[in-house]
């Protein structure tokens, strides 16, 4: 318990900082200390000013995402002892503003997320008096993987093209969209093929496939995108041939 | 309906490229560039592939894969420009330069084809 590891938080307060500093505090490290443990040690003992998001410390609120010697990463699922002897270093995550310490805004990843129309999309609803909508484990199979996602950014902060283009809608919400698509008692793929096949959408995705190595859920957001590619590119070379059926 | 775009068309090009780039390219490329100078497999004679090269199937195929591949590069090469050099701006020049590109070398390709034999 007398081990101590060198934690170089960011540190920056929208009122008078121009840019990140770094400060450096000494925490303690068992075994089972994540990132977060570190963090919250310092909020309660060293500096009560850290700001910082968390929640659950069990990796299903996706709060805790920050960048972690460089790396996109669930903090409380980060164990310190692995960066032993250290110094680490907390940053918050990449290709967001930052509004302060390590709290970023996330209000461009939500605006983008609910343009995707993530809900179940009816043509018609089925009245109560018909019972449910019933799925065999192998239609459950389809999007169960893409419904893990617990909103996390992880994905948007390790996509080199979701910083660079403010446009691209981001693996999080692909991913999402997927989701519903392959539900099968979801109506609404021709919507979302709207909102996703404009050049923006997946088309400025080039595969890069950091998404899917930081993703903490496995979701493989970039799988995601590949396979959506294709449909939307079949569904696309459709309507050009044959431009009497229309949509 | 959504804003008709050709990109998906383009990304159709890039990825039927890429497929038949990997597959056949590496073959073709270990037969005629290293089995058969070193000697490992014995070379057709000089007739008989000249017989299989103006066969039209051969030259379709060797079309498709010029003119996939090319547009592969050309897709490539348009996101590494606008990612690598940030130019996403001259967003029509790039586009003209790339696929321009691979259209003027289809267009070599399939002449050079028609002119063997």
């Amino acid at each position: 318990m007398n081990d101590r590891i060198t934690m170089q938080v960011a540190r920056y307060l929208p009122e008078g900082d121009a840019e990140l500093s770094y400060q450096e505090y000494e925490v303690p490290y068992p075994r089972e200390w994540v990132v977060l443990d570190g963090l919250n040690y310092i909020k309660d003992r060293l500096d009560g000013s850290l700001s910082y998001r968390w929640s659950c410390r069990m990796g299903i609120c996706g709060s805790c995402g920050m960048t972690v010697n460089g790396e996109p990463k669930l903090t409380c699922a980060t164990f310190l002892a692995d960066y032993a002897p250290g110094p680490v270093r907390i940053e918050p995550l990449q290709n967001f503003p930052v509004i302060r310490d390590l709290v970023v805004d996330t209000g461009d990843f939500m605006r983008k997320l609910t343009s995707v129309k993530p809900w179940l999309i009816r043509e018609e609803e089925k009245p109560l008096s018909e019972g449910e909508h019933l799925q065999t484990p192998a239609e459950l199979d389809q999007y169960k993987q893409y419904s893990m996602c617990i909103n996390c950014m992880l994905c948007c902060a390790a996509c080199p093209v979701y910083g660079l283009d403010s446009e691209f809608v981001g693996p999080a919400a692909i991913a999402l969209a997927q989701r519903y698509n392959l539900d099968g008692r979801d109506q609404g793929s021709k919507l979302r093929l709207d909102v996703l096949s404009d050049h923006e959408g997946i088309w400025g995705c080039t595969f890069v496939g950091e998404c899917s190595k930081v993703c903490p859920e496995n979701v493989d957001p970039a799988g995601a995108i590949q396979r959506y590619k294709l449909t939307a590119a079949m569904d696309s070379l459709k309507s050009f041939l044959m431009p009497w059926r229309g949509s | 309906m959504a804003k008709r775009t050709i990109e998906p068309l383009l990304w159709l090009l890039f990825s039927a490229g890429g497929v038949a780039s990997a597959m056949l390219i590496p073959a073709l490329a270990l037969l005629f560039g290293v089995a058969f100078p070193l000697g490992w497999l014995s070379p057709p004679s000089h007739e008989h592939l000249l017989a299989v090269v103006l066969h039209p199937l051969t030259r379709l195929v060797l079309f498709f894969l010029f003119m996939l591949s090319m547009f592969h590069s050309a897709h490539r090469f348009r996101f590494t420009l606008y990612d690598g050099l940030q130019i996403k701006h001259l967003n029509e020049v790039v586009n003209l330069l790339c696929y321009g590109g691979a259209v003027v070398g289809s267009v070599l390709g399939a002449y050079l084809l028609w002119q063997i034999g």
